[in-house]
């Protein structure tokens, strides 16, 4: 259903030590939009998106995932509600040929954990869902290479690519085309642009050209907090943001 | 249980618990700064133990025999990092514990051979050798009381090296970053043998202070690895008030588990173990 | 670590080896018969552990536990309490028990990770020593037990084979060998044993893509200790008693040592591991006094300058005759 929130918090805060990461932040993520996030380095945007995948406790707060409380599922149980996430630190499995890499990841769908004799390579459900990917992300070429012998811009979209064989409805997406030439990026932008209609996306990424290309909401971080979510006209013309901006010179310059 | 029969045994325990912390302490600096695992610890206070024994026979000084026995130690230790360890750094656990393990099986062979599989004692240095009174009616040797005051200046000791010099900050650095601490001009690797040195000599100094109480016998290294190990998996990895607080309890189950059931004593530190990870699977303290 | 070792030649390997196994007992050189037998069994209980360390990435030193426990159970229900001697019953007891104990040891150990994992696993298999070191219902006794015999392997009244003729006990354990690496080849390829490689290759992604993997890990934990409980209650039949030193610390040292001789994570590793060992150990035993030093020796060598392991001197050989770089 287009427009469902799918993905919520309430007040979400997170504290190490003495220091505020993040400061009771409000957010929805609804089906069919790409929600981006946006803020300096230290804004806490990394902080957030751990605390929707559930990489790291809450402080206080609430997750909500369709309307349940989820704060305190753990990372694994999050992905099997429909929760996905791709790495801003290239996080595969490098030993393993591309394929395998999805395979694996489409199996956590259908484990089978208790088949000890069937072949697990020869399942078809996996083959489909990991062809679908593959294709997808443009890795079809290189399906049995170790994933180590990739390079950057592929490993990206292995990264991106396991994490769309576990049929997630939500995609937090970690600065998904970090380290990628213009070309790669365009394709990737593409990617995206076709999963949003039935999906929900978190997008954190530094690129502004790209974020701007296609998020439907924005929420700008600083210092732990919101300061604005709205559309990327709304925030344009905030003048919070373009004060807020003003110390950072790449950003400002497309803001 | 009698008072004072009671109040012998906790004074033996916070005792122990004191010599495990420094034994431990020893394990725990080289994990915490180098990363590295040292199986072959139980060693060193084992060669602590025997030092003890052959210098004791030369020099008749307690103070010699120690400070002999630390110079020898330390350089031993430091010769091992150079030779060894410091190709550790960068490899994975297993390759550490197996190559330690190595080390073990190369000191116990090297003690056997060079003194032999016998058990020795070592006499209580002459000036210690009195009785404290107890009240009324027990006494409680003043060697032992000595042990616990040297063991709490050693730990003193430690905490202010490590916390109030230079050197000190130069090893917590090197601990959170060994490349930038390079970069910094710090030559690292000297920073790493003087901490391995320093590690390994509190395994042996405890090792040299203790001998006079325990027999110095051919497993006391295996042993002792092993009791430092569960203290450090009570404690909590990395954590020193872990070391101090897991090592007073395991001390003291282990003193009054002889006490109570003499049959099953060995186990005794283990259930401790196992309870404390019931409720925290990774120690009472994290770092 | 890419194969230099193509498959063809793998499985020609395999056939000479197999068949060499095979026609072995018929020289009749008994010692040696009962020799190459402890050799399979050390090599059922180093794929028992590598099936955790090599393919799962658990690094356990107190494998041994499981060892002692599968030895322990066959001279407890056969000898000491005279329960049962026959080994239709005891094998599968051994098992059972070892599998309940290593669970319930791996709901304490396998929430922890990396060297405390390690500490954990070697002061978990201490309480097993001091077990049946202590306790008298348990054997008790630093000597051990010896056993009254070796099980029979009747079936209401018919008795397919003698455990006493040293060829059949030979056959019998090279059978069950080549059934665990059957088993073994069979789980790694299966849909439980593609998720224990995942998580020794990046156990974080595999949680955050919907593995619950601690309940992986359990199921390898469990697997393997029961596959060395096999190997401990064979081991028991062949020397004929059990002692804690079973379960001693040297002993699970000792099987670590076999899996990285042999090479990690490699299906035959165990097995190469196996063999190296005990042939290291005849080697060095008879030519020195003292040959723990040259064990120790060679162990700290083989860490520094081979660290892959035996398997791949193979590969390292090939490619320096091919005048590559391996």
């Amino acid at each position: 259903m287009k427009d469902e929130v799918l993905l919520k918090t309430i007040g979400l805060s997170r504290t190490f030590g003495g220091l505020k990461a993040n400061d009771k932040v409000s957010l929805e993520l609804r089906r069919g939009q790409v929600h981006a996030l946006l803020g300096p380095n230290g804004a806490g945007k990394s902080t957030l998106i751990n605390l929707l995948s559930g990489d790291i406790p809450a402080s206080s707060g609430q997750v909500l995932y369709r309307g349940e409380d989820i704060t305190a599922l753990s990372p694994h149980q999050r992905s099997r509600i429909g929760i996905g996430r791709s790495y801003q630190k290239t996080n595969i499995f490098p030993g393993f040929t591309v394929f395998e890499n999805c395979r694996l990841a489409a199996q956590s769908r259908e484990p089978r954990g208790t088949r000890i004799f069937s072949n697990a390579a020869s399942y078809s459900p996996y083959m489909v869902a990991v062809e679908e990917a593959l294709d997808r992300t443009g890795l079809d070429d290189v399906a049995q290479r170790p994933a180590r012998e990739l390079s950057h811009g592929q490993q990206r979209q292995l990264e991106l690519a396991i994490m769309l064989c576990t049929r997630p409805q939500v995609l937090l997406l970690d600065e998904p085309l970090a380290g990628m030439g213009h070309e790669e990026s365009l394709r990737m932008i593409e990617l995206l642009r076709g999963l949003v209609a039935s999906h929900a996306i978190l997008l954190v990424e530094h690129d502004m050209d790209a974020v701007f290309s296609i998020a439907d909401m924005l929420t700008v971080m600083v210092n732990g907090v919101v300061l604005i979510t709205g559309t990327p006209e709304q925030v344009r013309s905030s003048p919070e943001v373009q004060s807020a901006y003003l110390g950072s010179d790449a950003e400002a310059s497309h803001v | 249980m009698d008072p004072s029969l009671f109040l012998i045994q906790a004074l033996n325990a916070v005792q122990y618990g004191l010599l495990l912390f420094l034994v431990a302490s020893g394990l725990t600096l080289i994990f915490g700064v180098m990363g590295v695992i040292n199986i072959a610890h139980g060693s060193f206070y084992m060669m602590g133990a025997y030092l003890a024994f052959s210098l004791a026979a030369f020099t008749g000084n307690l103070l010699t025999t120690v400070v002999v026995g630390l110079v020898l130690t330390a350089l031993i230790g430091g010769l091992l990092e150079w030779a060894l360890f410091s190709h550790l750094y960068r490899r994975n656990h297993l390759q550490q514990v197996l190559l330690t393990y190595g080390l073990i099986l190369i000191f116990e062979s090297l003690r056997s051979s060079f003194i032999g599989d016998e058990v020795h004692s070592v006499p209580v240095p002459a000036w210690l050798d009195f009785s404290v009174p107890l009240g009324s009616v027990m006494t409680y040797p003043a060697y032992r009381l000595f042990m616990s005051a040297v063991c709490l200046l050693v730990a003193l000791g430690m905490y202010l090296l490590i916390h109030r010099t230079r050197l000190g900050s130069q090893i917590r650095a090197g601990a959170s970053n060994r490349d930038m601490v390079q970069v910094l001009g710090i030559n690292i690797d000297w920073v790493y043998r003087l901490v391995f040195a320093l590690g390994v000599a509190l395994a042996a100094f405890a090792g040299m202070i203790n001998s006079p109480v325990t027999a110095v016998a051919p497993g006391m290294g295996a042993q002792m690895l092993i009791v430092s190990f569960v203290v450090v998996i009570v404690g909590g990895i990395g954590s020193v008030w872990g070391a101090l607080v897991a090592s007073q309890l395991v001390a003291f189950a282990d003193t009054f588990g002889k006490v109570f059931v003499p049959d099953y004593a060995g186990m005794a530190i283990y259930l401790v173990m196992a309870i404390v990870l019931v409720w925290r699977p990774e120690g009472l303290f994290k770092s | 670590m890419k194969s230099l070792i193509t498959s063809r030649e793998r499985a020609a390997a395999i056939m000479v080896f197999l068949v060499a196994l095979a026609v072995f007992p018929q020289f009749d050189q008994e010692f040696y018969t009962e020799l190459v037998t402890r050799v399979m069994v050390l090599a059922i209980f180093a794929v028992s552990l590598d099936l955790l360390l090599g393919y799962t990435g658990l690094i356990s030193f107190g494998h041994a536990a499981w060892f002692g426990i599968g030895g322990y159970v066959l001279a407890l229900l056969g000898t000491k309490y005279q329960i049962t001697n026959n080994l239709w019953l005891t094998l599968p007891a051994a098992m059972a028990i070892t599998a309940v104990a290593s669970f319930i040891v791996g709901l304490f150990v396998l929430r922890t990770r990396g060297m405390f994992f390690i500490m954990v696993t070697l002061a978990f298999a201490q309480i097993f020593y001091f077990l049946f070191h202590d306790v008298k219902a348990l054997g008790g006794s630093s000597d051990g037990l010896n056993l009254r015999g070796k099980p029979t392997t009747e079936i209401n009244g018919w008795v397919p084979f003698e455990l006493t003729d040293t060829n059949t006990l030979y056959y019998f354990v090279m059978v069950l060998l080549v059934a665990v690496l059957l088993f073994m080849a069979l789980l790694l390829r299966s849909p439980l044993g593609r998720a224990l490689q995942g998580i020794r290759e990046n156990e974080h992604r595999m949680a955050a893509i919907g593995f619950p993997v601690l309940r992986y890990k359990l199921a390898a934990f469990t697997l393997a200790g029961s596959l060395a409980g096999m190997a401990g209650h064979l081991y028991a039949v062949l020397s004929g008693g059990v002692n804690p030193e079973l379960m001693s610390w040297h002993q699970s040292a000792d099987v670590l040592l076999m899996v990285i001789l042999g090479g990690m994570g490699q299906l035959w590793g165990g097995v190469i591991g196996a063999f190296s060992f005990v042939l290291l150990q005849e080697i060095l035993s008879v030519m020195f006094k003292q040959w723990h030093l040259w064990l120790g020796t060679v162990i700290v060598l083989l860490v520094l300058f081979l660290p892959d392991g035996m398997i791949s001197i193979f590969g390292r050989i090939k490619a320096l005759a091919r005048g590559r770089n391996p």
